[in-house]
């Protein structure tokens, strides 16, 4: 227990993932709070990476974490862009009521 | 080493705490305040594991940008009343247990990958060792603008296009709003702006407007 390891690492980027998931699955009101659990799984993603290249001595994780926080900041800005653009003509941000794609 | 599983235990478990508040939380504020709590602690946790360099860029573009942009889409928004409900569904789609059950079998993958998984040397041949000559940073930076430059200035385009975008998508033409033209106000001449009138006395000039 007292030996923290690359496994603690790796479980702890699953249960942010698993967590992340569940947040995409659950919400049916709230299309912010999806996109919120878009930058949770990528924290999951960013952490085992991090905890790759330090327990194996290579940096190439840590290059390619970097990557991934540039690719997910530019997500978050254009995902709020299209929110914004999507309320200001229809109103509404609720996920039930975005259903125009279903005809 | 104690210390290393105290702060590690403490970081992770206000790290899972409020990732699961982000999802429950009723409202939308709380949840970003949630999520900019989760990334400081998992910050806290690469500082602590010997990533510092990524452990202060986190900070610095999650809790000072990307929270921040957030708010102000929740502000602007005015979603902060309207209640994220997401128990209660009105059409009863039955996504709930889907969802779980789906979350549990990934979840459950992935301890099993990680059970499973064993350390191969053989596999393991790299340039980018990390040594404790130099400094997270430092190391950081040699490897960064030298072997991977290329993916580097494919981000700052990412990053660029984006920026672009969203302006794009944003961009509202407003009707009636008075804007200064400097072609117009260059081109103005004498003859379109001042008339020579001859004023009778006792009658004044009548001016069309």
């Amino acid at each position: 227990m007292t030996e923290i390891g690359l496994g603690h690492y790796l479980t702890l980027g699953a249960v942010i993932f698993s967590i992340g998931i569940i947040g995409i699955f659950l919400n049916r009101k709230n299309i912010i709070v999806i996109l919120m659990s878009i930058e949770l799984i990528l924290l999951a993603v960013n952490i085992n990476l991090v905890s790759f290249s330090i327990y194996l001595g290579d940096l190439s994780g840590q290059v390619f974490t970097l990557f991934i926080l540039t690719v997910a900041a530019a997500e978050a800005a254009i995902g709020l862009a299209i929110i914004v653009v999507y309320y200001r003509n229809s109103g509404t941000i609720r996920v039930e009521e975005i259903d125009k794609l279903k005809g | 080493m104690i210390a290393h599983a105290i702060f590690f235990y403490v970081f992770s478990v206000i790290a899972v705490i409020s990732a699961i508040m982000v999802t429950v939380s009723k409202n939308t504020v709380h949840s970003v305040f949630f999520l900019i709590l989760d990334f400081i602690s998992i910050s806290c946790l690469f500082i602590m594991i010997g990533a510092e360099f990524l452990g202060m860029i986190m900070l610095i573009v999650y809790v000072g940008a990307v929270a921040v942009l957030f708010l102000f889409v929740v502000m602007m928004l005015n979603v902060a009343q309207q209640k994220n409900q997401w128990f209660i569904s009105e059409q009863n789609s039955g996504h709930i247990p889907v969802g779980l059950l789906i979350s549990a079998i990934i979840f459950f993958e992935l301890i099993i990958v990680i059970g499973g998984w064993k350390y191969k040397p053989d596999l393991f041949e790299t340039t980018n060792l990390i040594t404790n000559e130099i400094s997270n940073t430092h190391s950081l930076g040699q490897v960064l603008y030298t072997d991977y430059i290329h993916i580097f200035q494919i981000s700052g385009m990412i990053l660029l296009i984006a920026m672009i975008g969203a302006i794009v998508l944003t961009f509202r033409q407003r009707e009636g709003v008075k804007k200064q033209s400097y072609l117009k106000q260059i081109s103005r001449e004498r003859s379109e702006g001042v008339e020579v009138l001859e004023v009778a006395s006792h009658k004044g000039v009548k001016i069309d407007d």
